[in-house]
């Protein structure tokens, strides 16, 4: 029983940084059809950022933590909407150009990490609340996984809400339903491409420093690995549906942790065997309307 | 200045056969080019270069095949080369098969493989195909880290050069190699010529442009895009195979998702759609990304300040800039550049111009 507890939580810990990744990754498709290979990038910016704050003050205080969080979603953000204002723009409505130039950014990006902080990983060390652990119905959690539930929730929660009840979340959901349309009603809708990009650049750099403490340590390669898992989470949740993806992480990573447990370390090829099963059953993905 | 729109197709053959003689001459002849050759065209070490680009020239033609006739934005097409590499290398390795039945076996493999996992691939379309593609490469790239006992994991796949015919080993004998991976390389070339122009070749460019209207006039285009899949797979992993033999073994990077982007690059760069674009382009991929690394490590670099220094000296950074500059500036790429100057500078608004235009023009063009 105990266990089975742990291998939940620790695989919702880990569906939070999947959502992180993959809410901004619908959500930028949802709105203009683009793929971005570059989203690792922003995570791995952000994680990088996060270091730099918590090498430059003292790593193991709350107040460090929270800096950094900060600092890598605003890292994220920036980079994210640079990205859409200077390469994305120019190649309006020219999918696939876009995708090579996301590819682009991202080899280069990588290529120029690698050069700034070395190829080999830096390890980071939180407050030392987050090694301790917690005992849930007898299973000793880690405390670091209930920080990753609680921001994806609450990142889940905040892109809802303004999507909801805000004017550019208002455009955002029409141009999803249909771009044209509201182009036709006289509203701009490329302020709303840089919103989508800036949200998505600030969720993946703040899933960046979380990264940083769950895997314990952050390198160039750390945005590249999650980005796979955050693709396949989105073509499972359906592309450009939030909710698709929010249920289509938890299910991955938990079915992954499980499969990790049981199964002797197959949870990567699990994953793509559920994928592979999502695709031949319901190729639109969970809850994609438009495939 | 409209040499080449001017040129018939028999024209083409006839200077393709010529550079491919000449090629098939490097070897014996002492030619040096300093600052793009590391040494004079008869030595070893210049041959391996050589080779090595003629392989991704080839593999370039296939995924040419794939995405710029078939419209298929693949991201797993590593996999097929890995396959052909390490399935090879595994033959040779656990069997008694001597090299061309190992070489058989490893092919028959490879088409269940591809036919298979392409059937399930080409549920989805267009992006999702992407990503479906990247998740059954990354599975792949997987299974060969994990399983250190078959692959050799992160360490790499050494061959077993017992079965493996003399003549192919040695760096002694790397003309050889360079001149199979030549032969390699006419035969994908006129493979993918000769497909480009048959039916299914006509049928797979018509889907590309529109799927809809090809449902329409009654074609079901699953099957031409399968056996397209399939032919392209099968011609990574024969690439895969003699750069097993050139390299004399394989490692785990062969089959990751940043090598189907390098792939990706190189077509890109030489121009999509265009078959001597994607060859042009791998060779120039091959011979920049070799001189960009002894650059990288030269005393020139070295003694540059840190923020030139740093970007300066990763390779694939200047790369990737070099590949955003062209899918930004010089859409169509090499070939794309060269079509508009013999046009005689006539510069149509690039904004307008997409790579799949250009490749409609090239298709116009040659039939």
């Amino acid at each position: 029983m105990s266990t089975i507890v742990l291998l939940i939580i620790t695989g919702l810990g880990l569906g939070a940084l999947y959502f992180l990744v993959a809410s901004g990754l619908s959500l930028i498709y949802g709105l203009m059809g683009v793929l971005n290979f570059a989203h690792g990038s922003f995570l791995t910016l952000g994680a990088f950022a996060g270091l730099e704050i918590a090498r430059r003050m003292d790593g193991a205080s709350w107040i460090t933590l929270f800096a950094s969080l900060v600092v890598g979603a605003v890292v994220g953000a920036v980079v994210a909407a640079a990205t859409e204002f200077f390469l994305i723009r120019r190649l309006y409505n020219r999918h696939i150009e876009q995708v090579l130039v996301t590819v682009g950014l991202a080899l280069a990006t990588v290529a120029l990490f690698d050069g700034i902080w070395g190829t080999d990983p830096t390890y980071v060390t939180g407050p030392a609340w987050f090694s301790e652990t917690t005992e849930i119905l007898g299973a000793k959690v880690p405390n670091d996984r209930f920080v990753l539930i609680i921001a994806a929730v609450l990142v889940l929660l905040g892109i809802v809400l303004f999507l909801k009840f805000t004017r550019f979340g208002l455009i955002i959901r029409a141009g999803v339903e249909n771009r044209s349309m509201v182009t036709a009603l006289g509203i701009d809708v490329r302020k709303a491409f840089t919103v989508v990009f800036a949200i998505g650049g600030a969720a993946a750099g703040l899933g960046g420093v979380l990264a940083s403490h769950y895997f314990g340590y952050v390198s160039p390669q750390l945005g590249g690995s999650l980005l796979i898992f955050a693709f396949i989470v989105t073509v499972i949740g359906g592309l450009g549906s939030l909710a698709g993806a929010a249920i289509a992480s938890a299910l991955v990573a938990v079915l992954q942790q499980f499969a990790n447990y049981y199964l002797g370390g197959t949870g990567d090829l699990t994953v793509v065997l559920l994928l592979a099963a999502v695709l031949l059953i319901r190729p639109t993905g969970l809850l994609g309307s438009k495939a | 200045m409209k040499l080449l729109t001017h040129m018939k197709p028999w024209m083409w053959w006839a200077v393709g056969g010529a550079i491919a003689v000449f090629a098939a001459l490097l070897p014996l002849i002492n030619l040096s080019i300093p600052g793009i050759l590391p040494g004079p065209t008869y030595t070893p070490g210049t041959l391996q270069l050589l080779a090595l680009a003629l392989l991704f020239s080839s593999l370039a033609l296939s995924y040419h095949l794939l995405f710029g006739v078939g419209g298929m934005l693949s991201f797993g097409h590593a996999l097929y080369f890995a396959l052909g590499a390490y399935g090879l290398g595994i033959v040779l390795k656990t069997t008694q098969l001597s090299l061309v039945p190992a070489m058989g076996l490893t092919v028959a493999a490879v088409i269940c493989i591809a036919y298979l996992l392409g059937a399930l691939s080409l549920r989805v379309t267009g992006i999702s195909f992407a990503m479906v593609t990247l998740a059954f490469a990354q599975a792949g790239n997987v299974l060969v880290r994990r399983n250190p006992q078959i692959t050799g994991g992160d360490e790499g796949l050494q061959l077993e050069t017992q079965n493996v015919p003399d003549f192919l080993l040695g760096v002694l004998n790397t003309r050889n190699l360079y001149w199979v991976a030549l032969a390699l390389l006419i035969i994908v070339f006129i493979v993918v010529a000769l497909f480009e122009h048959s039916r299914a070749g006509h049928v797979v460019t018509a889907t590309r442009e529109n799927e809809l209207r090809v449902r329409v006039i009654g074609i079901r285009p699953f099957m031409v895009k399968l056996v397209t899949f399939s032919i392209a797979s099968v011609l990574a992993a024969l690439v895969g195979m003699v750069h097993l033999l050139l390299q004399s073994g394989v490692t785990a990077r062969a089959s990751s998702a940043d090598f189907t982007l390098t792939i990706l690059v190189i077509v890109v760069l030489g121009g999509v759609g265009s078959r001597w674009g994607a060859v042009v382009g791998a060779i120039v991929y091959t011979l920049l990304d070799q001189r960009l690394t002894a650059l990288a490590s030269s005393d020139a670099i070295a003694g540059l300040p840190a923020i030139l220094r740093i970007p300066l000296s990763e390779p694939l950074f200047i790369l990737g800039t070099l590949f955003i500059l062209v899918v930004l500036f010089l859409p169509g790429g090499i070939a794309g550049a060269v079509q508009r100057m013999d046009k005689g500078g006539v510069r149509r608004n690039p904004a307008k111009e997409t790579s799949s235009e250009i490749a409609r023009d090239k298709i116009e063009e040659v039939t």
